[in-house]
C-alpha cells in the first residue's frame, strides 16, 4: 500500500509554499512514497519509555550581556533584497482586498 | 622551486614563513592551476581572483614588516558555498541565492582570513548541502579527479575536488550526514566533522541545524589538523558553540604520524562490516585493521544495535529541521522573486519563488520534513526519529566505555559514476549509511585514505566521543603514516 497519496502530495507542497507543476507532482509521489516507507522503519525500534533528543549539546538558555555590539547598517541589511523602499524591505500585497475594507 | 601546488599546506607556510617564496606567488601558481583544470573538473562555482591577491599581498607585507604570523599564513583555502563570505558570492549551490553577496563573513571565514589564509573561492556542493554526490548542485556537477565520470561524493564535492586536482592544498566544508568525510573518502582526502558545537556555525547557510558542523579538508591528516585548529573554539554568536578549550588536534596529529597506537584501544562497529559495503571496500578496510594492530592498537568488534537505524531516523530529523529552516528563503530579504507582478499576492509569489529556485532534491525534503511534522504524523515520525536518537546517542556512550575509538569504512562504495543514483533518491541516501550515526550523537569522526579498489579511494572512518577530537586525529594520522597518501592519475 502506498505510504503517500499524489492528493497528499500536492497538500504538502502547498503547506511548503512550492507551487509544483502537474508533472512533478506525479514524480514526487512515487519519490515521497519510497521515502517515507523507507524511513518509517524508525517504528520497528521499541522505544515508548526513551526520552527524545532534540540536541547533541545539552545546552540551556544562552544569555549575554545586554550591550549594543556593531553590527550590519541599514544599507547592508537590503543589500540582497528584491526590493527596497525607505530603508524597508518592500513586499507584494499581505491582504486581500475584502479583509482590507 | 618545484611545483607549489603540489606541497601540503605545512610546506607551503613554512616556504613562505622562511621568505623563500611568497604568499602572492603560492597563490598565482594555485589560481594557474584552477585555470588550467577547473572546466574539467567544476569544483569552484566561484574563483576571486581579485581577493586571494589583495589577501596574499597582505600577508606578504605583514611578515615584511616583521610580523609573526600563524601556522598557516600564506596558505591558499577552497571555502564551500555554503559559508558567507563577505562582498564574494555565496549560493548554496542553489538559484535561490544566485547573486547573493553576504554583507557579512561567517565567523569561520573571519577565522581563515585573521590567520592569515588566502581564500581562493566557493566550492560546488549538492543544493543546501542535501546530498551525496554534488549532482543536485544547481550548477552543474563536479567530476572526480580520479575519474572525471565519477563523483566526488557530497555534498562538499567540491572542496574534496580541490584538494584532489591540485587546486587548493586545504578546503572548508560542511557535515550534516557525512558531506565531509564522504567525499573525502571517495577522492583520496582527508575530511574531518568536528564535535557538534566545535565550530562555529554563524554564517553556514542553515540546512539542519541540530547536526550542520563545519570542518577542515586537507591532503593529509597534520594539515587537516592545522586547519582545524585555526577555524574552531567557540563563538559567542553560535549559542550551541561549545565554552570549552578546543582539543589539541596538532600534536595528537604528531604523535600519531610516530606510527605508535600502543594503548589505543579500537573498536570495529560490527552493524557495519556484514553486508552493507562493497567487497573491494571491505579488503581495503580490513588491511588498514592489520595496520592499525600492527601499530599497537588493540582492535574489538563492538555492536551497536540501534545503528542499524540511523538512517530512517536521520532522513525524518534533517528533512524536518530543512523544512523550517528553509522557510526564511521567501523572496523577501534576499535572493530571488519571482512572479511579483503587482497583482499577485504574497504568498502567490512566494510559492512561485520556491517552485523556481528550489530544486527537486530540496522539494523533497521540504515535504519530507512538512510531513513529518504536521499532527497525526509526528509523533511516528519525527517524535520516534528523536528518541531513536537517545538510543543511538546511548550506543555511542556505551561504545566509548569499552573502546577509545570507533572504526569503520567511511562509505560502502566507492565513487559511483555520475547519473547512477539520481533516479531513485533512496538509493543515494544510501551513501551515507556509515557517517550518520556520529551526526545524531554529536561527537567527531575524520575519514582518512586507505587503499584503493579498483583504482579508486577508500576510506577509513574513526569517530571518538564528543570533545575527544584529538583521539581521532590521533588514529589517523598513525593509519596514513603506515599506509601513505594516494594521488591521482595527473589531470
Amino acid at each position: 500500500m502506498a505510504a503517500i497519496s499524489r492528493e497528499e502530495v500536492a497538500h504538502l507542497a502547498r503547506l511548503s509554499r512550492l507551487a509544483v507543476t502537474e508533472e512533478e507532482l506525479d514524480t514526487f509521489a512515487g519519490q515521497l512514497d519510497v521515502i517515507l516507507q523507507a524511513v518509517a522503519q524508525v517504528g520497528e525500534v521499541a522505544a515508548a519509555d526513551i526520552p527524545p533528543t532534540s540536541h547533541s549539546v545539552p545546552l540551556t538558555n544562552i544569555f549575554r550581556e545586554d550591550v549594543v555590539t556593531p553590527c550590519l547598517t541599514p544599507q547592508e541589511a537590503l543589500s540582497g533584497a528584491p526590493d527596497v523602499e525607505d530603508q524597508r524591505f518592500r513586499v507584494p500585497r499581505i491582504l486581500t482586498e475584502d479583509v482590507a475594507s | 622551486m618545484s611545483d607549489l601546488t603540489r606541497m601540503t599546506a605545512t610546506e607551503i607556510a613554512a616556504l613562505v614563513a622562511g621568505g623563500e617564496t611568497s604568499a602572492v606567488e603560492v597563490t598565482r601558481a594555485h589560481l594557474d592551476r584552477i585555470a588550467a583544470v577547473d572546466e574539467q573538473v567544476h569544483a569552484f562555482l566561484h574563483v576571486d581572483t581579485d581577493g586571494a591577491l589583495a589577501a596574499a599581498r597582505e600577508v606578504d607585507e605583514r611578515r615584511a614588516a616583521g610580523e609573526v604570523l600563524g601556522p598557516l599564513a600564506g596558505v591558499p583555502v577552497a571555502v564551500k558555498d555554503v559559508l558567507a563570505t563577505r562582498g564574494v558570492p555565496t549560493t548554496v549551490g542553489s538559484k535561490i541565492l544566485e547573486g547573493w553577496r553576504p554583507p557579512y563573513d561567517a565567523t569561520i571565514v573571519q577565522r581563515l582570513r585573521e590567520a592569515g589564509t588566502v581564500m581562493l573561492g566557493k566550492t560546488n556542493m549538492d543544493e543546501f548541502a542535501m546530498g551525496s554526490s554534488t549532482e543536485y548542485s544547481a550548477y552543474g556537477p563536479t567530476h572526480n579527479p580520479w575519474d572525471l565520470s565519477r563523483i566526488p561524493g557530497g555534498s562538499g564535492g567540491g572542496s574534496a575536488a580541490a584538494l584532489a586536482a591540485y587546486e587548493a592544498p586545504l578546503a572548508i566544508g560542511s557535515d550534516t550526514g557525512g558531506s565531509i568525510r564522504q567525499p573525502g573518502a571517495v577522492t583520496g582526502t582527508v575530511g574531518a566533522k568536528p564535535t557538534y558545537g566545535g565550530t562555529s556555525r554563524y554564517g553556514l547557510v542553515a540546512f539542519s541545524s541540530s547536526l550542520d558542523t563545519p570542518g577542515p579538508c586537507a591532503r593529509n591528516v597534520l594539515d587537516a589538523a592545522l586547519l582545524h585548529q585555526v577555524i574552531a573554539g567557540h563563538d559567542p554568536r553560535d549559542s550551541t558553540s561549545i565554552p570549552q578549550p578546543v582539543p589539541d588536534v596538532v600534536a595528537a596529529a604528531k604523535l600519531g604520524a610516530t606510527g605508535d597506537l600502543t594503548g589505543v584501544r579500537l573498536g570495529i562497529v560490527s552493524e557495519f562490516i556484514g553486508e552493507g559495503a562493497e567487497p573491494g571496500v571491505m579488503a581495503a578496510f580490513r588491511e588498514s585493521v592489520d595496520a592499525l594492530t600492527k601499530m599497537g592498537a588493540e582492535v574489538v568488534e563492538v555492536s551497536c544495535p540501534t545503528f542499524a537505524y540511523a538512517l530512517p531516523a536521520y532522513y525524518l530529523i534533517a528533512p524536518s529541521e530543512c523544512s523550517s529552516n528553509l522557510a526564511r528563503f521567501d523572496g523577501v530579504r534576499f535572493g530571488l522573486r519571482v512572479g511579483d507582478d503587482g497583482n499577485r499576492s504574497l504568498e502567490e509569489v512566494m510559492s512561485l519563488t520556491r517552485e523556481a529556485g528550489f530544486g527537486p532534491e530540496v522539494k523533497r525534503r521540504i515535504m519530507v520534513g512538512t510531513y513529518a511534522l504536521s499532527s497525526g504524523y509526528y509523533d511516528a515520525y519525527y517524535g520516534q526519529a528523536q528518541k531513536v536518537r537517545t538510543l543511538i546517542t546511548r550506543d555511542f556512550t556505551a561504545a566509548f566505555e569499552r573502546v577509545d575509538a570507533l572504526i569503520s569504512p567511511t562509505t560502502p562504495f566507492t565513487a559511483f559514476p555520475i547519473g547512477a543514483r539520481t533516479a531513485d533518491p533512496y538509493q543515494m541516501y544510501l551513501a551515507d549509511l556509515f557517517t550518520i550515526p556520529t551526526n545524531l550523537y554529536g561527537g567527531p569522526g575524520i575519514s582518512v585514505p586507505c587503499g584503493l579498489s579498483e583504482g579508486l579511494p577508500v576510506g577509513l572512518q574513526v569517530m571518538a566521543p564528543t570533545m575527544a577530537d584529538d583521539r581521532m586525529y590521533r588514529v589517523a594520522a598513525a593509519l596514513e603514516s603506515a599506509v601513505g597518501t594516494f594521488t591521482p592519475p595527473a589531470l
